[in-house]
């Protein structure tokens, strides 16, 4: 027993560097947002080695939400909850039923849908951006919120499909049977037994995907110009547009801004987080 | 086939149709068309000129030196990146496996560069390398060839090595992730009994551990490898491709959107493509991972 309890106070101190390791960007990323244009020009403003401002201002926060920069950031962020909440809702729909067909039903093609969904997920995204471009402009969908949305498909829909199998999977559905035979309506038996027990694969896939829609960056900034455009490709396009000379700091405010939500939520579902990408791609 | 087969195996295509037929209908289609239109000279600016060219387009990517470049920084950031990851995140997978005391504050913490915009994380890493907004230089002065004003971006080598950090630190805990998932596969009994017949701590490690996570090893790899070749968002906003950082879809990027060069663009991304099946491919062969088993 002694020797576990040395053992595990040795490992204690290495989670110290790889908490400092995970943690200090994201400080630096706040420092910076609270940086005036003239604290990051000049090292003597801050401290600790030009990391943190001796004087803090809200005034990058100010100028991205009601100053020069909000043109931008506002639509955007906008765009971007429509976008990835949209996506995330008709993916998450259209895989559960596929997910139940594969991981319930016995048919034939289910390899066949379980091997697109891979390949499909391998595919090179800069390399589908060129013929959407294309279409997308021809069509009209270029710079539209549905053409946006449409693409988010093709990323999320394989995810969602294989990580709410895999969830499927787990759940005893005899339940279901055993709440029949005890007089429950298949619907009834549906509705008190597999909705709660499906919940949180359902749930945990939407997060998942709600992330990787969030964090597209290549179908955004080239399939929009700025009607459509979201947060992450609008950062990239401050430098032009803020009549600042140095928007770095409204760049770092508005990734603090779309970092607080996503962060909120891996602070209260961190489990089911972990629980999902770990049955999602290795319990192959 | 009796009928109740018959009726389940209807309800299950009814069921999983939709979300096939999307899925297909929106990658199938840029596929097939890309490679259509790697055959033709086509710029966007200039669509009555469209020709038939052959495979000119890949003769041309294949012997221009740029496409190499891009290729050898494409192949150095992956192998790099993830061999780093794979060390990193074994280390990051083992410390949340064995630790008691602050379990689910590190896991949390862990987790969260993962949830951050890939484009967001670029940025900063960027800003704390830079001469004037940032504050890695003060901090490593002590190092000899580090002064106040060393210019990250000024060069190949430097701006790789921020280039791979910035990756590192995002997507690491993925890795760490799928591995701890492989750790909790690991039979505790087998350690015990090793370390009872007198093996050593690296014994333990080799013989017992990672041999029974083997399948964790490869998926994450896998899975890391394909994504690190696909490499954009860190490039474009750190270096836009400067100092020979251009990868391969950097160089597709360029070639398609800010040159309208399509016919060229789509050949450049065929033979990415290629690149990522093969990888897939030797994976898969090479380490005997059937990815789709046990989901039947």
């Amino acid at each position: 027993m002694a020797q576990n309890a040395k053992g595990t106070g040795l490992w204690s101190l290495l989670a110290v560097p790889i908490m400092l390791w995970t943690i200090v960007p994201l400080l630096f990323m706040v420092a910076l947002s609270l940086k005036s244009a003239d604290t990051l020009a000049d090292p003597d403003q801050n401290i600790l080695g030009n990391f943190w401002p001796k004087d803090p201002t809200w005034e990058n926060y100010e100028l991205i939400f009601t100053g020069g920069a909000s043109d931008l950031f506002t639509p955007a962020l906008r765009n971007s909850l429509i976008v990835c909440l949209l996506s995330t809702l008709i993916s998450v729909v259209l895989a559960m039923f596929c997910a139940y067909a594969i991981s319930r039903l016995e048919f034939k093609g289910k390899r066949l849908i379980l091997t697109t969904a891979l390949a499909v997920s391998f595919f090179p995204v800069v390399a589908m951006v060129t013929p959407l471009f294309d279409v997308w402009r021809q069509i009209g969908l270029f710079d539209t919120i549905p053409g946006l949305i449409i693409p988010y498909l093709a990323l999320t829909l394989p995810l969602s499909i294989w990580t709410m199998s895999a969830f499927f999977q787990q759940i005893p559905w005899e339940m279901e049977q055993a709440a029949q035979v005890d007089g429950a309506s298949s619907w009834q038996a549906f509705r008190k037994v597999i909705v709660p027990l499906a919940a949180p694969g359902v749930f945990t896939t939407a997060i998942i995907t709600f992330f990787t829609a969030w964090n597209d960056f290549v179908f955004a900034i080239s399939l929009t110009s700025d009607r459509a455009r979201t947060v992450p490709a609008a950062l990239a396009f401050f430098t032009g547009a803020s009549q600042f000379e140095q928007p770095t700091g409204a760049i770092m405010a508005a990734a603090v801004v779309v970092t607080i939500p996503v962060v909120i939520l891996v602070l209260f579902f961190q489990r089911r987080i972990v629980a999902g990408l770990t049955s999602g791609a290795v319990k192959g | 086939m009796s009928d109740r087969a018959k009726a389940e195996q209807r309800l299950g295509w009814k069921l999983a149709m939709p979300a096939f037929i999307v899925m297909v209908a929106v990658t199938g289609y840029p596929i097939l068309q890309a490679i259509w239109n790697s055959f033709f000279s086509y710029r966007l600016t200039d669509p009555d000129n469209r020709e038939f060219t052959g495979l000119s387009n890949y003769i041309v990517s294949l012997t221009d030196p740029v496409f190499w470049t891009s290729m050898k920084m494409t192949v150095l950031v992956t192998v790099f990146t993830v061999a780093v990851e794979l060390v990193f995140g074994f280390i990051i997978a083992l410390v949340m496996h064995r630790i008691v005391i602050p379990r689910r504050t590190l896991r949390t913490l862990v987790l969260i560069p993962y949830s951050i915009i890939t484009v967001v994380s670029a940025f900063t890493w960027f800003f704390a390398f830079s001469v004037d907004t940032g504050f890695v230089n003060r901090w490593l002065e002590w190092l000899p060839f580090i002064e106040q004003d060393y210019n990250w971006f000024g060069g190949f080598w430097s701006s790789f090595f921020v280039i791979s950090l910035s990756e590192i630190w995002k997507t690491t805990p993925f890795m760490s992730l799928l591995l701890l998932a492989g750790l909790a596969q690991v039979d505790g009994s087998m350690e015990e009994a090793a370390k009872v017949d007198g093996a050593s701590w690296w014994q333990v490690l080799v013989k017992v551990i990672l041999p029974n996570m083997k399948a964790a090893v490869m998926v994450a790899l896998l899975f890391r490898t394909l994504d690190a070749f696909r490499i954009f968002d860190n490039i474009f906003i750190m270096t836009g491709g400067a100092n020979d950082t251009t990868s391969l879809s950097v160089l597709i990027y360029r070639q398609t959107i800010d040159r309208t060069e399509i016919g060229l663009g789509s050949a450049l991304s065929v033979i990415l493509f290629l690149c990522v099946l093969g990888i897939a491919a030797l994976f898969v062969k090479g380490f005997k991972v059937d990815l789709a088993q046990g989901r039947n």
